[in-house]
Formats: C-alpha cells, structure tokens, sequence
C-alpha cells in the first residue's frame, strides 16, 4: 500500500471524474458533493472503461408506476452496459455480493503533512500551503 | 416414462364443445334469442388453435368415434384417469367466445361454458377441476365472471390465452389478476392467440406449423411482459402458469431477460429482483410438451432452470404429444417427480386443498 | 463468496495474433446529407422535402427510446472530433479494429431506414446511396471493412439488380436485409431475392431492429425497451422457423444465411421444438426432405452478440456444441451500447480450436476471405 496524490483539492469539480493512472492501473477519482471516492476504470462485466460512465442517482420504487431518486450523483452507470455500482462501495446495483469494482480509499490531506511523506506524487507538484486528494493503492 | 404412482395431479387436459348449441340452456333470456336468432348456435366457433383434424389435435387412440377431440368425458375417464390413477385433471377449455370482439357478447358465452363445464363435466366426475374462461380482453367484465364463479371452490385457475390484445402485463389487464389473487387462483395462460396481431414480428406465416412453434416465442413475450410491468410486484401471491409451453425455452429467457434487466432495469425500478428469480418464484411450466430430444436434455433444462418448483405434471389430454403411457419426460430427476406430480401443483392451486 | 473485480491484464495478445474477424460493425453517418453525393437530384429533393417514413408514429426515433444517447451509443464512443459513434474512420480503428488486431470487419449500416421506406422506390434509391457510400467513404480507406448491400425486400427488381450490379465487388461480402418484414422472409414472395443472392455468391445478413409495423411480440406491443430488446430473441425465431418450414432451403439449398444481433442460445430449444412438431405434422409441409434442424445446421450461421449470459457460465459450451463449433461467429456491434469485448465476454474457458474458429476462421471461409 503506498499513498499517491492524484489532485489538488478543488481540481475536481463535483460531479466530475479525474482518471489518473497509479501504478499502471486506471483509477477514476470523482468528487460527489464534495466528497471524494476511487474506483478503478475497467468494469468487471466486460472490462468498459467504467468512470467514462455517468454519475446517477439510485432509482428506487415500491410498486409499478412509482419512481423515486435517491442518492443523487452516487451510482455510477457503466458506459457500455450500463451496469450501476456504488461510488461509495464499488458495489453492483444488481448483485452487490458478488460483482464490484474494486474502490480505494480517498483522503483529503493538508500540504504540510504529506510534506513528511511517504507519499507518491509524480504529477502532483504539492505545496505546503494548499490540500490535496489522495488515494491509497 | 409412466406417472409412476397414482395420485398425480394432472394440470392441462383439455375439453372442447360438440358445438355452441350446448351452451343455449345456459344463457339467459337476452342472449339465448340473440344467439339462436343470428344462428351462432350453429357454428362451433372454434378458436382456430388446435384443427380436430390434425394429428397434434389428439392422439389417434384418445380421438373419440364421433365429434370433435375432448368433447367425451367416457374416454377422459377411461383413456386418462382411471388408467393413471389421477388424482386430479384441471380442465382448460379454449373456445371462440374467449375472442369476440363485442365484449358483452364474449362475456355472455364465457359465462355459459364456464356453467357448462360445472354442469357436464365437474358434476359427473369428482377428480376434475378446471379453469374459468373469461372474456380476457374485457378485465372489468373478467374480473366480474370471477366473482361469480369463485364460490365453486372447483375453479381453481383462471385461462387466458397467451396472446392477446395486450402484453399479458400491461395494466389494463390488472383487475383479472387482482381478483384471481383475492380469491386464489392461479392465472393459467395458455397456448393461443386471439390473432389481434400477427403471430410473429416478422408477420403472418403461412403454415400450422409454424403458428403452433411460435407458441414458444409468445409465451417468452407475454412472460416478459408480465415480468417487466411489475405484474408480480404488485400482485405478490399471485401465480402464473404457463400451459403446453414447451419449456426448454424458458432457461434461455431468464438468462436474456435478466441480463437485459441489469441495463434497463431503471425503467422498471420495482423490480427489485432479477427475472430469473421473479420466475421461480411465481411462475409455474406443465411438463407437456417439453420440446427436447433426449432425456440428458431434459435434465439440463430442468438444472438450468434451477429450482424444484416450477415444473407441474401435465398430459395435454388429448393432444398427441406423447405415445403410450409415457406422460413424464425421460429425464427428470428422480428426487422431482413427487414435487412435480403433487407438491407443486398443490401449492400452485390453493384451492386444490 | 466469489467476488468477481476485473484486475487481469486484458488478453490483448490473443486476438491479434489470430487475426479477428469482427462480424459486426456498425458505420454512420455525421449527418442525413452524407449520403446525398449518392443520391439523385429527384431524391435529394424527396429527402429535404418529404423525408423517409417508415411503419410506425415516430419519424425520427425508434419507438422504443434506448438507455444512452445516440439511439443507445455506447458513452465513450462520441470521437473526440465530433460526430456520431461509428462515424468517424480513425476513431473506429482506435476502439476495434487496430485495439482487436480486426484482419475483417463486417459492416452492418443501420442508416437512412433505406431497407423499410415505404415509397419503394425511394428505398432503393436509398440503398444504392447507402452501398455507394460504404464502399467509397468506408471500404477504400480502410480495406479491411467489408460492405452489406442493402436491398429493399418490397422492390424485388431493384434489389436484383442491386445485388448484381454489387457482385463481384470485393468491397462487399454480404446482403443485407431487414428481418421485420412485411411477411416472415422465408414465403415465396421474397425467393427471388434470395435466390440472386445465392446465385452471386452472397451469404444473407439478417440483422434485427426496427420495426415493419407489425407487433414485436405475437400479443401486441410491449411497453419498454427492457422487453423490445429482448423480443429480438423472439423474432429471431420466428425467422429461423419461417426460413426452414417455408421450404427456402430445399429450393435454394446453397443459400447461406446469418443472423446478426440476435444472440444464440435460443437456437437449441428452437430446433428440437420444430424438430419434435414437424414429426407429428410433417404432411402439412410435405416439401420438407429432412429435420429442420438439419436445414438449419447445413444452411445458418450464428454471430454471438448480445452473447447471453448463463447463471452457470459453463452452460454457454454446451449451447455452442449443440449448435456447432463451425457455425459460431464473434460480433462485437460497436458502436451499440450492448456491444461484447472480445476480451471479456466469453465467461468460460474455450478450447484453443474452438476460438480459432469463433474469433476467425468460421467468418473467413463463409466470407471467402484470404
């Protein structure tokens, strides 16, 4: 496990995906709400590049011919078959226990700490002063 | 190979009328003058879906001397029950009336033959049972008729044919299914068409042949339909039979249907679970015909399916779909054949018990 | 608990090494006024002033709306220069045919609804523009895409002589015609197209979609794309029953016939139903010499996409068996949202032989390709 920073905070607009490449795999970071998650870029259906996918919310409903959006921006919809998968989780929609994507966990961390190492940052310029976004791999 | 025991229940034998004329003593005023007035009792109104002359129509030794393939409850008992030992035989009855336009008048006739089969048939052999036939493109006048016949605890099921006006799930069809599941029964749908629609996407085929292999394909469209509308979401008591289906198209559908539901499933958000599981849960197939050539295919279907539940002994009396006395498919595991003969049908009709 | 997160390194090597044929690819066009250069002052004109009218309400979208733009694109298929999924050469290369090591991609145009226009003549104006266009802006550049001749099956002299004027032409290895007829292809009326097609040498691509005006399912229309999609499977049937029972291939026994987009693990429980029926009524269709399956067998390919997904994936194998090692194609339908990864969407270990035949060698012989 290694830290690597992959963003400045603030770089990733909410509801917008930076994919970054951490130790030659493709990792999606997204900002929902302000919160950030990973998840890595290959779904585990058919290997689509699933953070080219769209954020949505959770579509629920008790009976036919009632709707309701929950969880706004927090499902992501593969952008080939459209599989969904819990930001939070990597979790599928439609069989959570046995197909997810594999997540990472994501921390905000001040410039001032990840000064002291050991971190990774080969693209991320860090400065003392500013927050960033790192995932762990 | 034989039922092996007596006691089976059998879930699909079919009657027919000799002709409408049977059914004048059981109409009312009004409609018993406006059917002998258009002369509609001298037509058979036959619904086109099994020819009496074709050889699938019966089996040459369950053809009676006279009249038309079902028409004779002698031969049922002697060709059928008495020889298996059945313990029950639910009878379906497809008729014209089931597909007339005017919606009164089909209501009228269904009516009758429903009162007919009480009559002529339930009242002179305690093993049978049947199925309500309703004016299936009329739901208010539908779910009316099983009002009325829901206190003759021997309905036990409901017929619809598996083509229709509408997809079997579309809404409109919703006041059938609320009145069978108020009352117990199982919604039997069975193979035929009210030919509202070509019987194919591609259109009209030219033979017999082809219209009855269709058959498949229409039951996988109308289980679709009732799946993705959410009929068993809504109405979750409810059990759906599928009659002469052919079953080994149905593991084929639940890998398509819940595949496709994994990326369209927002459009239909109550369904909470897959088709596949939506199936063997509330979804029940009569064993004849099963369309495989061998019993290893048999068994593979049976595995694919993948649950103990679904399959229900049938003969499809008296349609020729097997020789001899061999009503159970060669292949079905062993450990089934009770379930299939007696279990399952029992939970399937409530109102069997 | 199995969990199943994709971590493997994609095999890219093994397709390329073997050299994949792709039999489905699907090229559009930036704009309706692609194919005017192709077209005649006359239908120029019909186009800008009257436009194509098909058999349903909608006039510019299919009535059963898909789950991504574009008419259900694949989302990371727009090219980065603009234009539709599918329409740009250098962007197809990219995400298949240089990605897959593509020796051969079939292409399966679904542009200007030339095949179902209901002013006939129109249509196969259409056609002509839509081969014209394949071969020119498609097949030229980029050799290794081959070309379907569209034909219309309600203008039977036009399509003959489409299907003649393309023979020959290597640019182009198949006919193509849409299933959802106005009858079930297999009735006599469409025999002589079938049989120009066989006579010059083309095998027939049958690719579902669209609509002719008649329901997709035989109790009328359903009411979401979940179950459109799925009927596919359904009319798939149908058109393997009308081909067989109808006598198309006792007439034209060197018709080769393949279905496309349709997936094929209903072919199985489709054979032994027609098998086990056609016995007990074989004096209906006394024309039938064999089995259905047999014709079947002898005379239909099938391409794998969407490839259906068993509980036990292992039951796939068993479905290809039934339906044989040689008459199995691998599609991947780019740019469709559906589309399969070569890579990835066989769940299953294949024998070595059996994904030579799959990826390659199944479509090089039926196609003649060298």
């Amino acid at each position: 496990m290694a830290r690597h920073v992959v963003a400045s905070l603030g770089e990733i607009a909410p509801g917008d995906c930076k994919i970054v490449t951490v130790q030659g795999r493709e990792i999606g970071v997204f900002n929902v709400g302000g919160e950030h998650f990973a998840l890595i870029n290959r779904c585990p259906h058919e290997g689509a590049p699933l953070c080219r996918g769209v954020l949505v919310g959770l579509a629920e409903s008790d009976r036919p011919g009632q709707f309701r959006l929950v969880r706004q921006g927090e499902m992501l919809r593969c952008p080939w078959h459209g599989w969904e998968f819990d930001i939070r989780t990597g979790q599928s929609w439609c069989d959570p226990d046995s197909v997810r994507a594999r997540s990472y966990a994501v921390t905000v961390e001040p410039g001032e700490t990840l000064a002291k190492g050991p971190f990774v940052a080969e693209t991320v310029p860090v400065s003392v002063e500013r927050e960033y976004v790192v995932v762990e791999v | 190979m034989p039922v092996p025991a007596p006691g089976a229940i059998d879930c699909d034998v079919h009657v027919a009328l000799p002709g409408t004329h049977v059914l004048v003593p059981y109409l009312d005023d009004y409609w018993r003058e406006h059917i002998l007035t258009r002369g509609l009792d001298r037509d058979n109104l036959d619904i086109g879906a099994y020819p009496p002359g074709s050889p699938l129509s019966a089996r040459p030794d369950w053809r009676p001397a006279k009249g038309n393939p079902g028409t004779d409850l002698a031969l049922l008992q002697s060709q059928l029950l008495d020889r298996v030992g059945t313990q029950y035989a639910i009878l379906n009855c497809l008729h014209g009336a089931q597909v007339i336009f005017g919606e009164d008048l089909s209501a009228a006739l269904c009516r009758a033959i429903n009162d007919w089969i009480a009559a002529e048939w339930l009242d002179r052999d305690p093993r049978l049972r049947a199925s309500i036939v309703i004016p299936m493109h009329s739901p208010e006048l539908s779910a009316a008729e099983i009002e009325r016949v829901a206190p003759d605890r021997r309905f036990v099921q409901v017929v619809m044919l598996v083509m229709g006006e509408l997809p079997l799930g579309r809404r409109q069809h919703w006041p059938i299914y609320q009145a069978a599941e108020r009352h117990g029964f199982a919604i039997g749908v069975h193979a035929g068409s009210s030919y509202r629609h070509a019987p194919t996407s591609l259109g009209w085929p030219s033979y017999y042949l082809e219209d009855y292999v269709a058959q498949s394909s229409g039951f996988a469209g109308a289980l679709n339909s009732l799946v993705t509308e959410g009929v068993f979401v809504q109405f979750p008591r409810l059990k759906v039979v599928l009659m002469e289906s052919g079953v080994s198209w149905l593991p084929n559908y639940m890998w398509r249907a819940t595949k496709t539901w994994r990326a369209a499933r927002i459009e239909v958000p109550w369904n909470k679970r897959s088709p596949a599981e939506l199936v063997r849960e509330h979804v029940r197939l009569t064993t004849q015909p099963f369309d495989a050539p061998s019993a290893a295919e048999v068994a593979r279907i049976v595995a694919e399916i993948g649950s103990d539940e679904v399959l229900l002994h049938s003969t499809d009396f008296p349609h020729w779909q097997f020789d001899g006395e061999d009503a159970v498919p060669e292949g079905i595991p062993e450990a089934l054949m009770r379930k299939i003969l007696v279990d399952n049908p029992l939970q399937t009709y409530p109102r069997l018990s | 608990m199995n969990v199943t997160v994709m971590d493997r390194a994609p095999e890219v090597s093994t397709q390329s090494q073997l050299g994949f044929v792709d039999c489905d690819v699907h090229p559009y066009v930036k704009s309706g006024a692609d194919l005017d250069p192709f077209l005649s002052e006359r239908w120029r004109k019909h186009r800008q002033m009257i436009g194509g009218r098909a058999r349903q309400a909608l006039s510019n979208s299919p009535q059963y709306f898909r789950l991504s733009p574009g008419t259900g694109m694949r989302r990371d298929a727009w090219p980065p220069g603009g234009g539709h999924p599918g329409s740009d050469l250098d962007f197809m290369r990219e995400q298949v045919l240089d990605k897959f090591g593509v020796t051969h991609g079939m292409m399966l145009p679904l542009i200007g609804r030339c095949s179902d226009e209901r002013n006939v003549e129109f249509g196969a104006a259409l056609c002509t523009a839509v081969n014209d266009w394949q071969a020119h802006v498609w097949s030229d550049p980029e050799p290794r895409l081959k070309g379907s001749v569209q034909v219309t099956a309600e203008y039977p002299e036009a399509a003959i002589a489409e299907i003649e004027r393309r023979a020959g032409d290597r640019r182009f290895s198949q006919v193509m015609i849409p299933p959802r007829g106005l009858e079930p292809l297999g009735r006599r009326r469409y025999w002589p197209i079938l049989e120009a097609a066989a006579a010059n040498g083309f095998p027939i691509a049958l690719h579902l979609g669209g609509t002719s005006g008649h329901a997709s399912t035989g109790g009328g229309w359903p009411s979401f794309y979940h179950e459109e999609h799925h009927s596919y499977v359904q009319s798939m049937e149908a058109l393997v029953t009308s081909l067989v029972i109808e006598g198309v291939f006792e007439r034209i026994p060197n018709l080769r016939v393949v279905l496309v987009e349709g997936g094929f693990a209903w072919m199985p429980s489709l054979c032994w139903r027609l098998d086990k029926h056609w016995k007990r009524l074989r004096e209906e269709v006394p024309h039938l010499k064999r089995l259905p399956s047999e014709y079947v067998r002898e005379n239909i390919w099938v391409t794998t996409q969407p490839i259906e997904e068993p509980e036990r994936p292992e039951d796939l194998l068993q479905t290809f068996e039934w339906i044989g090692w040689d008459r199995i194609m691998f599609s991947t339908d780019y740019p469709h949202w559906d589309q399969d990864d070569p890579r990835f969407a066989i769940k299953v270990p294949l024998p070595e032989e059996f994904r030579r035949k799959l990826f390659r060698d199944n479509a090089m012989s039926l196609y003649g390709l060298a």
